[in-house]
């Protein structure tokens, strides 16, 4: 908003919206307000799918410690289950 | 000043003008009931959007005697809850100077268009908006007091600078206009006290009037009530230096 400091990528998955689960196009995550959070500034993770419109949207406003420490957790997470031989991700 | 015994009433609707290259825009327009002549206020929201805070400021102005329009700076992005548009705008960058200048001088035009106009219109924001009611104040000579509530990014970086915002605002301090109002929180971080520092410095050296008021027990969007950065003798104040400022200017 005021920092403009905004990073896109593109995701697959599906996010529960406002109306239900949605496949997922993008992630932004920006450095800027926060709608909600108690902060002058948060990390704030849009799961968007702009075909769908702009309610198409899973919103997270974190802290920054807390975007470090999720940051953290999901490759942690990538490395044990990548590291496990039974574990493939597929399409069913 | 409003007392007991008065008449007041007021409408407060949608409507549309026309925006930055003839597009019809969704505007929210508060107006005193009754034939003025009245000044008139452009409202421009801030970046979380074209939101209920921002009528509630718009009805708040014309509650105070003023034709106040402010224009849906991001009409043309989406429809759909303030904060979804808003947060798509945001990941898009914002909306562009140019066209936000466009849009605030359609308001502009049409309220003092109207038969009830005193023939003086204003301009205020906050945040954002305060950047852009400075920016309006310096690129567009129709402004007859410009507000500029902790405007983030007045002051620009070249590494902050993009396609949408080419130049950082500072950069037309000399061609401000018209008086200037500035408030701010010392514990903001966006502009910081030393950015607020800067902008004054240029006002003076450029020989502009303006009066500024910073507070020191205040942050960012010190007005903001819905929001844990509300702070309340900071706002109160704010209102008041605010009323008396546009008093004095659009009269």
């Amino acid at each position: 908003m005021c920092t403009m400091i905004c990073e896109r990528t593109s995701m697959e998955g599906s996010g529960k919206g406002r109306q239900g689960w949605f496949p997922l196009k993008n992630a932004n995550v920006s450095y800027d307000h926060p709608f909600n959070a108690p902060w002058e500034y948060a990390v704030n993770i849009d799961f968007v799918n702009e075909d769908k419109g702009v309610g198409a949207r899973v919103a997270v406003e974190l802290s920054p410690e807390s975007a470090k420490r999720l940051a953290e957790a999901i490759i942690t997470t990538l490395e044990r289950g990548e590291a496990d031989p039974q574990i493939k991700v597929s399409v069913l | 000043m409003y007392t007991t015994e008065q008449y007041e009433g007021m409408i407060a609707e949608t409507i549309t003008i026309k925006g930055a290259n003839g597009d019809e825009i969704h505007t929210y327009f508060a107006r005193p009931q009754g034939p003025g002549p009245f000044p008139a206020v452009v409202v421009i929201h801030h970046l979380p959007g074209w939101d209920e805070t921002y009528r509630d400021f718009t009805r708040k102005l014309a509650h105070h005697g003023y034709l106040a329009i402010s224009p849906d700076l991001y009409c043309r992005d989406a429809h759909g809850v303030p904060e979804d548009v808003a947060a798509a705008v945001r990941a898009d960058g914002g909306a562009p100077d140019d066209r936000v200048m466009a849009d605030v001088k359609g308001a502009a035009d049409y309220v003092l268009s109207l038969p009830s106009s005193n023939g003086k219109v204003g301009v205020w924001g906050t945040c954002s908006g305060g950047r852009h009611a400075f920016l309006a104040g310096c690129r567009l000579n129709v402004f007859d007091a410009v507000v500029e509530c902790w405007g983030g990014n007045v002051i620009m970086g070249p590494d902050q600078l993009t396609d949408k915002q080419p130049v950082s605002p500072n950069e037309y301090t000399d061609d401000l206009s018209a008086p200037l109002l500035g408030l701010f929180g010392d514990l903001d971080q966006s502009p910081t006290a030393e950015q607020v520092n800067q902008h004054e410095a240029e006002l003076k050296a450029a020989g502009k009037v303006y009066e500024f008021h910073r507070y020191p027990e205040a942050g960012h969007g010190f007005f903001y009530y819905h929001a844990p950065m509300y702070h309340q003798s900071s706002a109160v104040d704010g209102w008041e230096k605010m009323f008396d400022f546009f008093s004095r200017n659009l009269s």
